[in-house]
């Protein structure tokens, strides 16, 4: 499915190709702009703490979201109904991609919105609808979601934040979380903090879990701020990059929370967030990724030193080395892959909402699920690799601050960790989406992908080389796959050990498939220019980066006994 | 209040500008961009209407391409856009580009034109006091500052030695320069709004088929290429560079 074909579904019809060509250009005109500029200061300043507890964000975010706010580029993937623009989430991602490339610390703000939307869109009553989404939309409120606590991290059932119910139907939250994105900050007026916390008399681990609205401010009926609610910022973390951002430990005193749903559903109001927000952090990967990219890119095209074989002059810009070249082919094949990956998962989300048969919206909720995991930890992985790579483009000048490679490398760092470990995504795919349908799920589309083969291997010889290496890793990932479902009801030990290699060889093989289905589009447009430019992205990735899936199938396969075999003294 | 704004749409400033062996701009080479003089002169516009009743008219003579720069003036806030475009205009000079311009400004109706300086392609910079002429109104250039009033106009132009008041009845005709405004960004609402407002396209003949006839006009007929750079002379003092310098600039006719 194109995105021609998003546009044709119900409820998409004013989001037409050429609409949405115009939308991302101007869009892109605004980050580059307003955005762009305030990447550097914003880690050189960072966010702080101040004596009187308020958190202050790097000078130039205020007025740039500011800007952010009034051009409504906030609001464009969501519902109508609370004045967003309607359009599909694959066109919000494309967004997310830009404003992430242009400052990530900056757009974490908007992407925190973005869970808190999603839970109370899924799950607020109408009043709650109605009192927050259209100025969380907007952008006007921001959203944050309290989640992990000190004892409470990838396990997050373990957290105590206590909720006791009111007379007047709310109740009072005390508890302490941590790492909370933009738990307090100047940008927005109104904080509206989502709060996992327990009832009393829950019942122990995930499911006595319930979820939260807890105002900065109250809201009065009116719609206007009331007084301040007992929710405090203790402190701010210094960390590794993501200076901009700041990452509050947030104390709740007899706060007034609002219940979202029902009490110990609040696993479940996560999980629904989490599938788009695990995109939007494995899509963080490919901005952090692409922009250290450009900046690679322009430095080898620059920079000269020493005389490549065959130039003549006294030196070459060291874009015309092969080591360099192999540096930039592999961040850009990557890139090319991962964008791919991040909007397909993208169109099937809109597929799963709005496809017309309910059987295909099934089907795409199915793909979206699989794909997450991997999206969310390829992502991320390459998007430090990739970020790696480009540093070492510049050399010396790589590991000095000011070429800014370096803050892209500590920037992206974080993304294989939050939102869910890469560890736990891997867990994910093996542990819960492989069982879809008995592994019926999984195997379908492998076979989906599968069908590229005939298609390659009509459209001329030159796709040959392709076809053959995706076919040989395609075989391989269905044995590790095969060994995954025989294995997990036995062993889960054993597939949890592989997981990590496993989810790796995925993100290469479905990476490859969609190069090479872009390679075939292309070929199909008639303009010889992009055909041989997709052409050759694809070649280079499935003769040079796909084998690596391959070499994995030992560790994706090789059970748990070595992993264990050093007691935890001896390791 | 009708403000009528000329925009022009040109090669990326930043990009490669080059022209065909027939000696006119190749569209092909590099990016085409709104030129960004006229944004700024949008934005005079916008600005008076964000505070004041003002009908805004974005107006630009040009190919068919030309289309994206007005759609980006509507995105910005324009409340309608004409586009001139005629086989007959290709490669028009100032005097051809004047006249269409003013004929299609008077029948659009007006109160206030307002313009760029000059654009970044062409660099004329006569184009506005060429209108104005045609017009037969009264026109304030390079203004740095604009005050709009509905029977008035007002500003400031920057000179060498200070800073000149100048007013003017309306009708009238502007221009304005760098420093006059920034121009906002369209927002996604403006970009959706765009889409339904109305942008007429004219030809000559929908102006009036007789504005250019006997009217004269340039044409290129050969381009050549800027000679390449040629190493420059280096002077050495032995105790005469005082006089080889003397004799350099003279001989270059700079003194």
């Amino acid at each position: 499915m194109g995105y021609p074909d998003v546009a044709r579904m119900p409820g998409y019809e004013h989001a037409d190709m050429d609409t949405v060509g115009e939308l991302l250009q101007q869009c892109s005109d605004f980050m580059v702009n307003v955005v762009a500029p305030t990447n550097q200061p914003g880690d050189v300043e960072g966010a702080h703490r101040e004596t009187d507890g308020s958190v202050v964000t790097p000078a130039p975010f205020s007025e740039a979201y500011r800007q952010y706010v009034e051009a409504g580029w906030n609001s464009v993937p969501f519902p109508e109904e609370f004045d967003g623009g309607g359009f599909p989430w694959s066109v919000g991602l494309a967004i997310q991609e830009m404003l992430g490339s242009s400052n990530m610390a900056f757009a974490l703000c908007p992407l925190l919105t973005q869970g808190a939307i999603d839970a109370l869109l899924h799950y607020g009553d109408d009043e709650q609808k109605r009192r927050y989404l259209p100025k969380m939309i907007s952008g006007e409120w921001t959203g944050t979601m309290n989640l992990t606590e000190p004892q409470a991290g990838s396990d997050v059932g373990a957290l105590t934040t206590r909720a006791v119910p009111q007379a007047d139907g709310s109740y009072a939250i005390t508890g302490q979380k941590i790492f909370i994105t933009y738990g307090d900050h100047d940008l927005a007026e109104e904080i509206v903090h989502l709060v996992l916390a327990r009832t009393p008399g829950a019942p122990a681990g995930t499911k006595g879990i319930s979820c939260f609205i807890v105002p900065k401010f109250l809201v009065n009926e009116d719609g206007s701020l009331g007084k301040r609610n007992g929710v405090n910022c203790l402190s701010i973390e210094h960390k590794l990059g993501i200076h901009g951002s700041p990452t509050c430990v947030l104390a709740y005193e007899d706060a007034t929370g609002y219940l979202i749903g029902e009490e110990n559903q609040g696993m479940r109001i996560m999980f629904v967030m989490m599938n788009s927000a695990r995109l939007s952090v494995g899509a963080q990967g490919l901005s952090i990724g692409e922009r250290a990219y450009q900046g690679s890119l322009a430095y080898a095209q620059e920079r000269r030193q020493g005389l490549a074989i065959g130039a003549t002059g006294t030196d070459s810009a060291i874009i015309e080395f092969p080591d360099v070249r192999r540096l930039l082919m592999t961040q850009k094949a990557y890139l090319a892959a991962l964008r791919r990956l991040m909007l397909f998962n993208a169109v099937q989300i809109d597929r799963s909402t709005h496809d017309p048969d309910e059987s295909l919206r099934i089907r795409a909720g199915e793909i979206v699920g699989l794909l997450t995991p991997i999206c969310k930890s390829f992502g991320t992985d390459l998007g430090v690799e990739i970020s790696s790579l480009a540093l070492q483009v510049y050399g010396g000048m790589g590991f000095i601050e000011e070429t800014g490679a370096a803050q892209h490398y500590r920037d992206v760092r974080i993304t294989p960790i939050y939102e869910g470990t890469n560890g736990i995504q891997a867990a994910d795919l093996v542990g819960r989406k492989l069982g879809v349908r008995d592994g019926a799920s999984v195997m379908e589309f492998i076979s989906t992908m599968r069908e590229i083969e005939a298609e390659l291997a009509s459209a001329g010889a030159e796709f040959d080389a392709i076809r053959e290496e995706l076919s040989r890793q395609f075989d391989v990932l269905e044995r590790a796959t095969g060994w995954m479902l025989r294995t997990g009801l036995s062993d889960p030990n054993a597939v949890l050990s592989g997981s990590t290699p496993y989810l790796r060889m995925w993100g290469l093989c479905a990476g490859g498939w969609l190069l090479a289905r872009s390679a075939l589009a292309g070929l199909a447009t008639g303009d010889v220019e992009l055909a041989e430019s997709q052409l050759v992205l694809a070649r280079f990735y499935a003769e040079q980066l796909l084998p690596q899936a391959a070499g994995l199938l030992g560790a994706a396969t090789a059970g748990s006994r070595d992993l264990f075999a050093l007691d935890a003294h001896q390791l | 209040m009708k403000i009528v704004v000329l925009v022009k749409q040109v090669p990326d400033t930043w990009g490669d500008r080059t022209l065909t062996s027939s000696g006119v701009l190749d569209r092909q080479a590099s990016e085409s961009v709104i030129d960004e003089i006229n944004e700024r002169a949008l934005e005079v516009a916008l600005s008076y209407q964000d505070s004041n009743d003002a009908e805004i008219v974005a107006l630009t003579m040009g190919p068919a391409s030309a289309t994206d720069v007005l759609r980006k003036c509507l995105a910005m806030g324009a409340d309608s856009a004409v586009h001139v475009v005629d086989d007959a205009l290709a490669g028009s000079d100032l005097g051809w580009t004047s006249a269409a311009i003013a004929a299609a400004i008077s029948k659009a109706g007006y109160d206030l034109v307002i313009a760029g300086n000059e654009s970044t392609d062409g660099r004329g910079g006569v184009i506005p006091a060429m209108v104005a002429e045609h017009l037969g109104v009264p026109h304030l250039t390079f203004l740095t500052s604009v005050e709009i009033s509905p029977e008035r106009i007002s500003g400031e132009r920057d000179t060498e030695n200070g800073t000149v008041s100048v007013h003017a009845a309306l009708p009238a005709v502007i221009s304005v320069t760098e420093r006059s405004a920034e121009p906002r960004f369209p927002s996604f609402k403006g970009i959706m709004r765009a889409k339904k407002k109305p942008l007429d396209v004219l030809t000559i003949a929908d102006l009036d088929p007789d504005i250019l006839s006997g009217m004269g006009r340039s044409v290129v007929l050969t381009a050549t290429q800027r000679p390449a750079r040629s190493a420059g002379t280096k002077v050495v003092d032995e105790g005469n560079a005082g006089n080889q310098l003397a004799e350099f600039l003279a001989a270059e006719h700079l003194i």
